[in-house]
């Protein structure tokens, strides 16, 4: 994997680059960085699918596009944040959250995304995901979860279901894996909906919902990774997962998160768990001194 | 309850060099900390939590210092001026942060109030144990800026020196202060706002289509712009083109780079500062900072006394190192004497520099308090043998 496309020096674009021939403009060009494709996501990834829900969901808001800044992580998700045409930070592996608090409180105008994977925003990031959500930090945290390292090859995860075979897992899984939506409702998120990369429609609505939500919200959505995570369990190709999804997935809004769990290749309960309206962390400071 | 104040508490204070820390920021237009508690650098994220709302600035207490090191770079690219304070374990946990903020040129200031280590060492006593780290603890090449006060007046003047230093170039600037300077109360003069200098980052006015957030001026540093100003930039900790693009390829790296380190070696004589005593017609020099001047300057005199004709230098800022100034020292002097709390770090430095044709004598101390002065006086002695 690699950023050839992106990577031409700007001497080498004068001199020695072919005319680049521009492809009939993509719809949603705007608001991608053209100049960056193509992305390096595997075919069949299901990124590429929610980020086209996340462009769509923007212009759905009708905000600004300038207010909004995307936040990244490391990862095959956390290269989100250099392919939107929006202000963008890709930061350090597991700390998008705390870049992204420091830059919604620097300038609490903006609408901060924070779009990055199950890896980076769970595992080495986890405690960020919690201590943001328990101060209902109004950020909106997008979480791609393919139960997978990507971008390393094919790793466990803290999401990969039990016995689920990674490279690092040979003989399956045995450690149980984080329910997402519990884990953040628990810790006091104001917004949390899971949807899969199928169900694209839906997933772009929850996406508006949580950009106009103010406090901290977030959003599972689970896509497929044919390259690792369907390999390693035979588990066919890209649209063998979508297929899966499509036969197996339950909505169930406003499910007690506590049965959200996500055995292998067990039915994936999907839809809105919370929404609810409680101050922020700014809001909380605004309303002034307290105490005894 | 305490009454509304202003940014800059014009007058003399009663202070520790912890408080005086934190007023400096505040004097420097900072609106921003994000901290976690510890041992002996508390009291700046004390004073900040108290005073930040005075001014319509914004604390948060993070939930470690991965996370506080993370916020503060990203309110500084919401247009803030921002700043986060620790010690050594916290130091540690900011390192690699840190390097995404000499990547991605990130003006902020750090201020580390120094204990003994390794690990969790002495929480609340003296060590000056991390100047290496902070040269070098974050992986990858790279140049910083650390300076180093010796008093609480210095922690208020140096953290204001910090910050102009971090907006004009374009990096984390760190304050390796200590925790005997931290924890002890002196007179702090804070004078009139208006007559405090102030620097701030260079500003692009260039339009969106034209704006290249990686193209450098003329000192190497490139202009900046914030966020929801309609620049639509992109900044990474990949290696990166000028138009802040990943570029993971060699001939970028070797432009991007090379360039974070010559941006602080072209200008560094702008940004050197370092105070001498009797240096001419000396025949030893006593290279020390921090707390440790302080003694220093007793075993100085004390030499003086016994008729030794001794040079004080000290460093103010500590890195860059002032390379030149101890090559022609070292062609004019006997020997150097390095006292520092810690088993050898900047004296490495005075002994690269002096290159053999001066010797230099550490004076070692392993953390915990600081320095008899005899100790240095021996060494003095020494290094006229």
């Amino acid at each position: 994997m690699n950023d050839q496309g992106a990577t031409t020096t700007a001497a080498a674009e004068q001199t020695t680059a072919p005319p680049v021939r521009r492809a009939k403009q993509h719809p949603k060009d705007r608001l991608l960085r053209g100049d960056r494709l193509p992305h390096i996501w595997c075919p069949t990834c299901g990124i590429g699918t929610c980020v086209n829900s996340f462009v769509e969901a923007i212009e759905e808001t009708g905000i600004p596009e300038e207010k909004f800044a995307v936040v990244s992580g490391i990862g095959c998700t956390g290269r989100v944040a250099g392919y939107v045409r929006l202000d963008s930070f890709h930061t350090t592996h597991g700390r998008a959250i705390p870049f992204a608090t420091g830059l919604h409180l620097g300038n609490p105008e903006l609408k901060v995304i924070v779009f990055s994977g199950d890896g980076d925003l769970v595992a080495i990031g986890g405690n960020h995901l919690i201590h943001a959500a328990r101060r209902n930090i109004d950020i909106t945290v997008i979480c791609v979860n393919n139960f997978i390292y990507g971008m390393t090859g094919g790793q466990l995860a803290p999401t990969t279901p039990h016995d689920a075979r990674t490279t690092t897992s040979p003989h399956g899984n045995h450690e149980y894996p984080f329910t997402l939506p519990h884990l953040v409702a628990s810790c006091g998120a104001s917004y949390v909906a899971r949807w899969t990369a199928l169900h694209v429609r839906r997933m772009r609505r929850a996406m508006v919902e949580a950009i106009q939500h103010r406090g901290f919200s977030f959003i599972e959505v689970i896509a497929p990774c044919s390259t690792l995570y369907a390999r390693k369990n035979r588990l066919g190709t890209g649209y063998d997962l979508m297929k899966f999804y499509h036969d197996n997935c339950d909505v169930r809004h406003g499910a007690d998160t506590s049965e959200l769990d996500i055995g292998f290749q067990s039915r994936i309960a999907v839809g809105k768990f919370v929404d609810c309206e409680k101050p922020t962390f700014l809001d909380r400071i605004s309303a002034g001194r307290g105490g005894p | 309850m305490s009454s509304q104040r202003g940014a800059v508490l014009t007058g003399e204070h009663f202070m520790n060099g912890d408080v005086a820390a934190a007023e400096g920021a505040l004097a420097a237009g900072c609106t921003f900390f994000a901290g976690y508690p510890i041992t002996p650098a508390t009291e700046v994220a004390e004073r900040m939590a108290e005073r930040l709302p005075d001014i319509g600035g914004t604390y948060i207490q993070m939930e470690d210092e991965i996370a506080s090191m993370a916020a503060i770079l990203g309110a500084a690219w919401g247009g803030r001026k921002s700043m986060t304070s620790t010690s050594g374990p916290g130091f540690s946990l900011m390192q690699e942060n840190l390097g995404l903020g000499y990547m991605t040129e990130t003006p902020c200031v750090l201020v580390n109030v120094q204990r003994g280590g390794p690990s969790t060492g002495l929480p609340t006593l003296v060590g000056q144990q991390d100047m290496m780290q902070a040269r070098w603890g974050s992986h990858g090449d790279y140049e910083v800026i650390a300076l180093a006060p010796n008093s609480p007046q210095e922690c208020f003047d140096l953290t204001i020196a910090a910050f102009n230093l971090a907006e004009t170039y374009r990096l984390p600037v760190l304050l390796m202060t200590d925790e005997v300077v931290g924890h002890m109360t002196e007179k702090v003069v804070i004078p009139e706002a208006g007559t405090i200098e102030l620097a701030e980052r260079p500003l692009s006015q260039a339009t969106p289509d034209a704006y290249r957030p990686y193209e450098p001026q003329e000192n190497l540093v490139p202009e900046m712009v914030t966020a929801g100003q309609g620049y639509r930039l992109h900044v990474t900790g990949l290696t990166h083109d000028e138009r802040g693009y990943p570029a993971v390829v060699a001939p970028v790296q070797m432009r991007t780079v090379p360039r974070l380190v010559e941006k602080i070696r072209h200008n560094r004589d702008r940004i050197l500062r370092y105070e001498e005593d009797g240096v001419e017609g000396a025949d030893v020099v006593v290279v020390s900072y921090g707390i440790t001047s302080r003694v220093a300057l007793m075993a100085v005199e004390e030499a003086r006394r016994r008729k030794l004709k001794v040079g004080f230098l000290r460093l103010i800022v500590a890195w860059p190192f002032p390379e030149e100034r101890i090559r022609t020292l070292a062609a004019q002097v006997q020997g150097f004497v390095v006292p520092e709390i810690n088993l050898g770090q900047m004296a490495l430095e005075v002994e690269r520099c002096a290159a053999g044709a001066a010797k230099t004598v550490l004076v070692p101390h392993a953390g915990g308090a600081v320095h008899d002065p005899q100790t240095i006086i021996a060494a003095i002695e020494e290094a006229h043998a």
